[in-house]
């Protein structure tokens, strides 16, 4: 019965993630492929300051994007499990995810409106007075692109949070409280270690697929705010070099990959060390 | 008190841009941006007319429904087989049959680009752009199927094939009925996926471009914004109602399968 499936992912998944590593160690020349294994473009990678300074700027922004995302997520996600009663909780769930299935594109774009130079936030604020003259550090550049994604990703860091809270056992809570710990304490005693499940699935889910995104950048960063992901693109589509492109790809993978698991070693020991 | 405040003003932020749509799309200007001028519904009437856009939004069309249903039969297949039954490796192979959920969309692409053109020699074609879908999308689908199956008691199907049903009008007459409802709800998703996907889309489209493949080109061009304003409003309002059908649908297939619904479908 699982074979449909798996069948279908080895064949379209496995399969291709395969076919890029073996890429990665192959060249192209000109209109053909040369074949002859070799480490040609990870040296490129590791020896042009653009590839590494690109990719550095990328981890920077899906580490940015990540901790803004989950920081602002937990709040409404802690609202939605403890304070909403139990029959609204579907409708504020449908409510947060319905931006998140609409049109990508046209959302990324509409945030150049609000953030540009006539926008909204622009005009709002020359409006009550606010600012003199229209502020030019929100459009094209890597607060731009950090604050679109935030948006972007925000359902992903909220639901595994949500559900993470709603399995915790309120009676604990209670327990907590009556042996004599205040709302604060109990609260980074008991709920925060409880919800930490959710929190490190909310981090992985929103870390690791960001690093792909080229539609933000492209749109949003300027001249100095594209990342790693528009290198891949543009060496796949652009300059026709899909090996070099591969063993981007890779690279920024297995940083990705690499920072992840640190970062679930170092919440286990966080964890451990509290029991 | 404060904490529903906050929880309202990110709502607020959630949606900004999702407002501001259809205040531009009936906007009487060029320029996007503040002041507004004026009310006009030129911009949807230009949409009539506009050829390439057709077919663009016929190819995505038909995208999107091969994608939804190739995407929740093999969602079916997963979800049944991860509810009723052990098999060795399980938590393996469907953590294989899930990973494109946290996969980066670029890797899924250029993988598949590779695969499909350097290796097989392929024409890209709208069945490229299918082939993707229906891989990013399976994982949604088999979330939401689970929600549907997890609650199904295998003993109905046994009793059926007892009572001298075979194995195949045993699912058909027993568990399908039952979780009909997630499965409409689950290709309402994939089609919505599959109707809004851009990264991939535009490495494997072929010489007839998806939808937002199509929106992409336009977006360089400052003349075509409102266009593109005002199509992103009817999409918007288009995925919106998919997706409140969806929903309703969901909640209840949970209530045939006999379960609390806990909200969501992540």
């Amino acid at each position: 019965m699982v074979s449909p499936p798996l069948i279908y992912a080895l064949l379209l998944l496995a399969f291709p993630l395969g076919a890029i590593v073996l890429f990665s160690f192959w060249t192209q020349d000109f209109m053909d492929l040369n074949t002859t294994f070799t480490l040609d473009n990870y040296r490129e990678i590791f020896e042009k300051p653009i590839y590494l300074s690109l990719l550095q700027r990328s981890l920077f922004v899906s580490t940015v994007v990540t901790a803004v995302t989950v920081t602002l997520a937990f709040p409404v996600a802690y609202f939605v499990s403890f304070h909403v009663p139990a029959h609204r909780k579907s409708l504020w769930l449908f409510l947060i995810t319905i931006p998140f299935w609409t049109s990508y594109l046209i959302r990324v774009f509409l945030w150049k409106v609000i953030l540009g130079y006539n926008g909204v936030v622009n005009t709002g604020l020359l409006n009550i007075g606010l600012i003199d003259e229209p502020l030019t550090f929100i459009l094209y550049n890597v607060n731009a692109v950090i604050i679109t994604l935030a948006h972007a990703f925000a359902p992903f860091a909220i639901l595994p949070i949500f559900v993470a809270l709603e399995k915790i056992d309120r009676s604990l809570l209670e327990a907590s409280q009556d042996l004599g710990e205040s709302k604060y304490s109990t609260f980074f005693r008991v709920t925060l270690p409880l919800s930490m499940p959710g929190l490190v699935a909310a981090v992985l889910i929103v870390f690791i697929p960001t690093i792909g995104d080229y539609v933000t950048p492209e749109l949003m960063g300027g001249a100095g705010g594209k990342l790693i992901a528009n290198m891949i693109q543009t060496q796949f589509l652009a300059l026709n070099n899909a090996p070099l492109g591969a063993a981007l790809a890779i690279v920024a993978m297995l940083c990705v990959t690499a920072i992840s698991l640190i970062f679930v070693f170092l919440n286990r020991r966080y964890l451990r060390g509290r029991s | 008190m404060s904490l529903r405040i906050y929880a309202i003003a990110y709502l607020i932020f959630l949606y900004a841009p999702i407002i501001l749509l259809p205040i531009f799309a009936f906007n009487d200007a060029t320029i996007i941006a503040f002041p507004l001028s004026g009310f006009t519904t030129d911009w949807f009437k230009a949409l009539l007319t506009t050829k390439a856009l057709h077919t663009a939004v016929q190819n995505s069309l038909y995208i999107a429904a091969v994608t939804a249903l190739l995407s929740t039969t093999l969602g079916v297949c997963a979800a049944r087989a991860g509810a009723m039954y052990a098999f060795p490796f399980k938590r393996s192979i469907l953590g294989l049959v899930m990973l494109p959920l946290v996969l980066p969309e670029i890797i899924v692409a250029v993988s598949l680009l590779v695969v499909i053109v350097q290796i097989f020699d392929f024409g890209l074609s709208n069945w490229t752009v299918i082939a993707a879908h229906v891989l990013i999308s399976t994982p949604f689908c088999i979330a939401i199927l689970n929600g549907a199956f997890q609650n199904l008691d295998p003993a109905m199907e046994e009793a059926a094939m007892d009572l001298g049903e075979s194995r195949w009008s045993a699912f058909r007459l027993v568990t399908l009925p039952l979780v009909m409802p997630g499965i409409i709800s689950s290709m309402l998703i994939a089609f919505t996926i599959s109707l809004d996907e851009f990264i991939i889309a535009f490495f494997l489209t072929g010489a007839n471009p998806t939808m937002p493949v199509y929106i992409w080109g336009l977006l360089r061009f400052p003349s075509s914004l409102p266009v593109v304003m005002a199509l992103g409003t009817i999409l918007v309002a288009l995925s919106i109602v998919l997706l409140t059908l969806a929903e309703i649908l969901r909640r209840r297939g949970m209530a045939r399968a006999g379960l609390r619904d806990k909200g969501g479908f992540l």
